[in-house]
């Protein structure tokens, strides 16, 4: 019988929820790495017993953990004893951005808050993805933004330094959360083709496995950049793409929801009939590509649901038309916040939709939305929800 | 050969998987750099969690304290004190308090 495999990072260590098919009852294993911020844990497509986490800290900076059986156990890719004729231990930590005289020199800085010019500084990896087809391979979206690339299962880390240096990295300026690469979007149908997504830079698309990089902003529109439309400078929140139609992408910016029909070269707001169009996950059917979700939230400055109503707005239609889920949710006194990372769907054949709150609530619906139920609580503050759909 | 303990910060101390204070063989004089070397040699899991990767420098929420006086902006070369290299006093590395 199939499983699921929800795997969540939290502000105080990771937890993986394990459930049947049925998904009503469910186990819960952990703290993982307790006490730190676990930004994403996020599972290979090509070897589901292969887990990648992000493990970060403002006193001690960024880990990198790996598990091999499904997160019973993890260890630091090449950071165990260090073993003469080996390759260097201790570098799975270790993310340089690209400063060879080739590629890396103009990447020196980008626009702080004020507009002034500030420099590239490493923080954190916010984002994991694994490569669809080999185990050992796993892309890093970091603070500052830019892109990594793995191809030893985590140990060593290089930058893909087209992107920041395709010449629109100086314009590029951070949002209220830090200057992220948070989203990366493989297309199963092209190993070439990439998508990424920072705040507030925008989405960038790459054809050739990620060399040569360009904008695909078109159509986005942001109050705050003084040319409303500029090539870059978006607060892009979030994208979500189905598989089976992989030009077509759903984007959750800052405010609107967007959605494009040609892999990004022009984008169409479809906010409709959202109460708010303010927010930050968005995520796709796993079998009904029309089929949406988004998590509204009040305002840029007001980071909770409209009126203390938790809801999850569906759309049907590829956007535009939207129906609000209740049914689970607390439609009362609800202040919590969906972080853009904290939703995914299943793949089974009534598709399993989940996200996770800043209160600590992680829900299910294994009705594609129509009910949910919590999966657990009381965890601290989530930052993240990916889930593996296991034979 | 010196022989020093370093006292590390509970979660630096769940990393490199050890229960309590690391004993470590110093070949030459005991410094902040020598010590530190030879922990991230002997536990390559710390690198780039006590000093950056590249510049070496402490990373700001970190500090050092050594004998009762805080060496967190001491030369990395200084020789650490005799009950250092020693083993009588530990090197710790203490997270700095942020938050209240």
């Amino acid at each position: 019988m199939s499983k699921v495999r929800v795997l969540v990072g939290t502000r105080k260590g990771a937890f993986i929820c394990t459930s049947d098919g049925k998904r009503e009852k469910w186990e819960i294993d952990g703290p993982h790495f307790t006490g730190w911020e676990i930004y994403h844990v996020k599972g290979s497509p090509a070897d589901p017993n292969r887990l990648y986490a992000s493990q970060t800290s403002g006193w001690f900076g960024q880990i990198i953990q790996r598990s091999s059986d499904g997160g019973k156990t993890w260890e630091t890719p090449g950071g165990g004893m260090s073993m003469a004729g080996r390759m260097p231990a201790g570098e799975s930590n270790k993310f340089v951005y690209d400063a060879s005289p080739q590629t890396g020199k103009p990447l020196t800085t980008h626009q702080w808050y004020d507009g002034t010019q500030h420099p590239w500084e490493f923080k954190r990896v916010w984002h994991l993805e694994p490569s669809l087809t080999d185990p050992d391979t796993v892309f890093a979206g970091v603070e500052d933004a830019a892109l990594f690339r793995s191809t030893d299962g985590g140990k060593s880390w290089h930058e893909l330094s087209g992107l920041r240096g395709h010449g629109t990295g100086p314009k590029w300026q951070p949002g209220a959360g830090g200057m992220g690469l948070h989203t990366i979007v493989l297309d199963r149908s092209n190993p070439q083709r990439m998508f990424v997504a920072i705040s507030a830079a925008g989405a960038f698309r790459t054809d050739d496995g990620g060399k040569n990089w360009k904008p695909i902003n078109r159509g986005l529109k942001s109050p705050y950049l003084p040319d409303q439309t500029a090539e870059v400078g978006h607060c892009v929140h979030r994208i979500a793409m189905q598989p089976s139609r992989p030009n077509v992408l759903y984007m959750q910016k800052h405010w609107d929801v967007m959605r494009t029909d040609n892999a990004g070269e022009s984008w169409q707001e479809v906010s409709g009939n959202l109460p708010t169009d303010f927010g930050f996950v968005v995520d796709v059917h796993a079998h009904e590509p029309e089929t949406v979700y988004v998590v509204p939230i009040k305002s840029d400055s007001e980071h909770f649901p409209p009126e203390g109503k938790l809801r999850v707005y569906r759309s049907r239609t590829g956007g535009n038309d939207w129906e609000p889920l209740t049914k689970g949710l607390p439609q009362a006194n609800c202040y919590v916040d969906v972080l853009r990372e904290a939703m995914a769907v299943d793949s089974l054949d009534s598709c399993g939709v989940y996200f996770g709150t800043t209160g600590g609530q992680v829900y299910v619906s294994s009705d594609a939305g129509d009910s949910w139920s919590p999966i657990v609580h009381d965890l601290p503050a989530v930052l993240s929800v990916e889930v593996q759909t296991l034979a | 050969m010196n022989h020093v303990q370093v006292l590390l910060p509970q979660h630096l101390r769940t990393l490199a998987r050890v229960e309590s204070e690391v004993h470590l063989e110093i070949d030459g004089i005991a410094t902040l750099r020598s010590v530190l070397d030879a922990l991230e040699a002997r536990y390559p899991m710390l690198r780039g969690t006590i000093r950056d990767h590249v510049t070496q420098e402490r990373r700001p929420f970190l500090r050092f304290f050594v004998c009762e006086e805080d060496w967190s902006h001491e030369s990395p070369d200084t020789p650490l004190p005799a009950a250092v290299s020693s083993g009588k006093e530990p090197l710790m590395v203490v997270g700095a308090i942020a938050g209240g």
